[in-house]
């Protein structure tokens, strides 16, 4: 239990100060955009949250075939973190989205310009779904393994989505290219970075969530213990 | 061949009861009209040219009828406990989820066979054509392939009905694009060849997903 | 020979089987008798292989029940609260799907055997949901028997069931426990736990606390042993663990 927490305060720590420089690189390092202007920053974020969003329900599907397989508790509970942590950078990637739709395409939800906004909004829709899963069932046990099936299931078809919302509109935007906007060595270095800081506060917000999410457990437990010792019946 | 009769023998059953009642039926044929007219009314006072959203309606419809069908074919199993009756039987848990899905094939391609005519003649367009019906298929079993495991799933919830389409909706979407897409295309007169990717698609989505639903099926009905 | 040793089970943080261990021989039958809530039909359950034990052994005839579980199955006939039967179909249908399912050879001559056996024959052609109680009944124990498995289980086979359909219950039982099979029954009656067993045992809140023989036993000294046993089990809850 020491060692845990030490990691995990170090963490924090590396979060904090990684945040701290992404957003001084962010909005005074990396040089203004020519065609959009600054409102073209929030792109950094909006990417960044993007990529923890999958990255999230990739190992949310990791931790289900785990817990399939040894059908150990734990890993139950870094599943549902994920999913936590998931679902808010999914909502700060969607909102993000749609201010830099507005500022781009003056819409607030293009379907036809931007397939990623879609893509990333049935993510959510994904997760809301495996959170309404869970919450609807009785019993922790049926409650991880269907919410693990149907993470596996969930996170198989995102590709096939990906693939079919891209083919639809027929565009193939490529990232470093669209719109007009050519990012400068700067502006690499600063999304690069942006990207790992996000990735760093993603699994700092995982220590915490699984950490909280076990000691839960002991509660339960405890709690269980506690009322068969007072009431003799169960 | 055991495996084989099994399956067999669990769809003989779904279909023989159906047939018997055919409540299941006709409450899904009632509902795919009330929707396709629905949708019909709505879009008539805006929309100019009605061939443009056909194909969406169309597969909105289906997708819906599938839903209905889905949560019925494993509401049947449910009474008297008859599910457990198949889990103590000496069989590979796959007997079961094969079982069901042919039989969810079977029901929801039989009311699209009767949808479609009544479609064609409501919209007023030809829809009784190989390519169309090749791709309802394709798109009916990307439905039932993973729409018999999520039924199976959503059926041990409080939310019975309204969790299958939460579950299964965000998931079948690919299949609703891909489908209406061709729909379009050969309704648009587009040559097969240009279709020929989505087509592929669809099949690629059906094998993907018949076979992880068949493999995470065992962890859904073990206790 | 049924061999349950160390047999624990429970449900996330509560606990519905403890350390049970018991043993049926060849043929032999065994009544369980206990209060609502003992843990009889969890006990019967993890027998019948539909749930798997938290912690100890269970194994049939030298098959353990978690390893070799779709073996086992072939050789368990289980006769549930429910009938496992489908409405719709006729009680005929019924049986030969099941006998269908258990790669049951002959079926149309089995099932045959079987209407007469439990006394269906009339109603063969009629809906399941046709039947009475008591029919059910005995159309769940043909199904539970169409495959002749050697061990029998039977979750409470009374209830619900008037006089009349008692009797033709116990005599059915009587008929088919003769054959060299091995039973286990649950049951909260007491006076027909002496009926036809060899050997009853009482479960309380999860414990199994009472076997004898049936010979060596009398129905007032079951009561007062049940009596003793279960009250005790209440009261030992109560103390600390």
């Amino acid at each position: 239990m020491p060692g845990d927490s030490r990691i995990t305060n170090l963490l924090s720590w590396l979060s904090g100060l990684s945040m701290m420089v992404a957003l001084y690189l962010v909005f005074l390092f990396a040089p203004t955009e020519a065609t959009m202007g600054d409102v073209q920053r929030i792109f950094y974020f909006h990417v960044s949250s993007a990529w923890v969003g999958f990255f999230a329900f990739f190992v949310t599907l990791i931790a289900g075939i785990a817990f399939l397989r040894t059908g150990s508790r734990d890993w139950d509970v870094v599943a549902l973190s994920s999913v936590e942590i998931g679902i808010t950078f999914t909502t700060m990637a969607v909102i993000t989205g749609s201010i830099w739709a507005k500022a781009t395409w003056n819409a607030w939800w293009p379907w036809q310009q931007e397939p990623r906004l879609v893509l990333i909004s049935i993510l959510l829709l994904l997760y809301l779904a495996y959170l309404m899963l869970r919450a609807f069932l009785e019993g922790e046990e049926q409650k991880a393994r269907f919410a693990a099936v149907y993470g596996i299931v969930a996170f198989m078809s995102v590709p096939f989505t990906f693939m079919s919302v891209r083919w639809w509109q027929g565009l193939h935007p490529v990232i470093f290219e669209r719109e007009g906007m050519h990012l400068t060595p700067a502006m690499l270095a600063t999304f690069l970075f942006c990207l790992l800081t996000f990735t760093l506060l993603y699994f700092t917000l995982l220590l915490h969530r699984t950490r909280l999410g076990r000691m839960e457990d002991q509660v339960e437990g405890l709690k269980e213990r506690l009322s068969l010792r007072e009431g003799g019946s169960l | 061949m055991s495996f084989a009769n099994k399956v067999l023998a669990i769809v003989w059953k779904d279909v023989i009861s159906e047939l018997r009642t055919r409540e299941m039926f006709s409450s899904m044929l009632v509902f795919a009209l009330l929707v396709m007219v629905i949708f019909n009314f709505s879009f008539e006072l805006r929309v100019e040219n009605i061939v443009q959203v056909a194909p969406g309606i169309l597969w909105v419809t289906f997708a819906f009828a599938s839903t209905l069908e889905l949560t019925r074919s494993l509401a049947t199993e449910t009474e008297n406990d008859c599910l457990e009756g198949l889990f103590l039987a000496p069989m590979d848990r796959g007997v079961i989820y094969f079982g069901k899905m042919l039989g969810n094939l079977i029901f929801i391609s039989a009311v699209e066979a009767l949808t479609l005519p009544i479609f064609s003649v409501l919209f007023n367009l030809s829809l009784i054509r190989i390519p169309l019906l090749v791709t309802i298929f394709l798109g009916t079993v990307g439905f039932a392939a993973v729409g018999t495991l999520l039924s199976t799933i959503a059926v041990s919830t409080r939310a019975r009905e309204v969790m299958l389409p939460v579950l299964l909706f965000p998931i079948i979407l690919p299949v609703v694009i891909a489908a209406a897409k061709v729909t379009g295309g050969i309704l648009d007169g587009v040559a097969l060849g240009e279709l020929a990717h989505w087509l592929r698609f669809l099949v690629g989505f059906d094998i993907i997903f018949l076979v992880i639903s068949y493999l995470t099926f065992d962890f859904v009905v073990q206790s | 020979m049924l061999q349950v040793q160390g047999l624990a089970k429970s449900f996330g943080h509560t606990h519905v089987l403890r350390d049970v261990s018991l043993e049926v021989g060849q043929g032999q039958f065994l009544t369980v008798v206990g209060p609502n809530g003992a843990g009889k039909t969890t006990l019967l359950r993890i027998l019948a292989t539909l749930l798997k034990p938290t912690t100890g052994l269970v194994s049939f005839d030298g098959l353990d029940l978690t390893a070799r579980s779709a073996e086992v199955r072939r050789r368990i006939g289980f006769v549930s609260h429910q009938s496992l039967t489908y409405p719709k179909l006729t009680v005929e249908e019924n049986l030969a799907f099941y006998g269908k399912l258990y790669d049951v050879p002959a079926v149309n001559e089995r099932v045959e055997t079987l209407l007469h056996l439990v006394g269906l024959a009339a109603r063969r052609h009629d809906p399941a949901r046709t039947l009475s109680r008591g029919m059910h009944q005995r159309l769940s124990i043909a199904r539970a028997i169409i495959h002749q498995p050697s061990l029998l289980l039977l979750d409470e086979p009374y209830t619900g069931l008037d006089q009349q359909a008692a009797e033709m219950l116990r005599h059915l039982l009587q008929t088919i426990t003769a054959e060299a099979r091995t039973v286990v029954m649950t049951t909260h009656n007491l006076q027909r736990a002496l009926d036809l067993c060899d050997t009853v045992a009482i479960l309380a809140k999860g414990r199994l606390v009472y076997q004898a023989e049936n010979d060596s036993l009398s129905p007032e000294a079951l009561q007062q042993a049940y009596w003793h046993h279960v009250a005790n089990a209440s009261t030992r809850g109560q103390a600390s663990t």
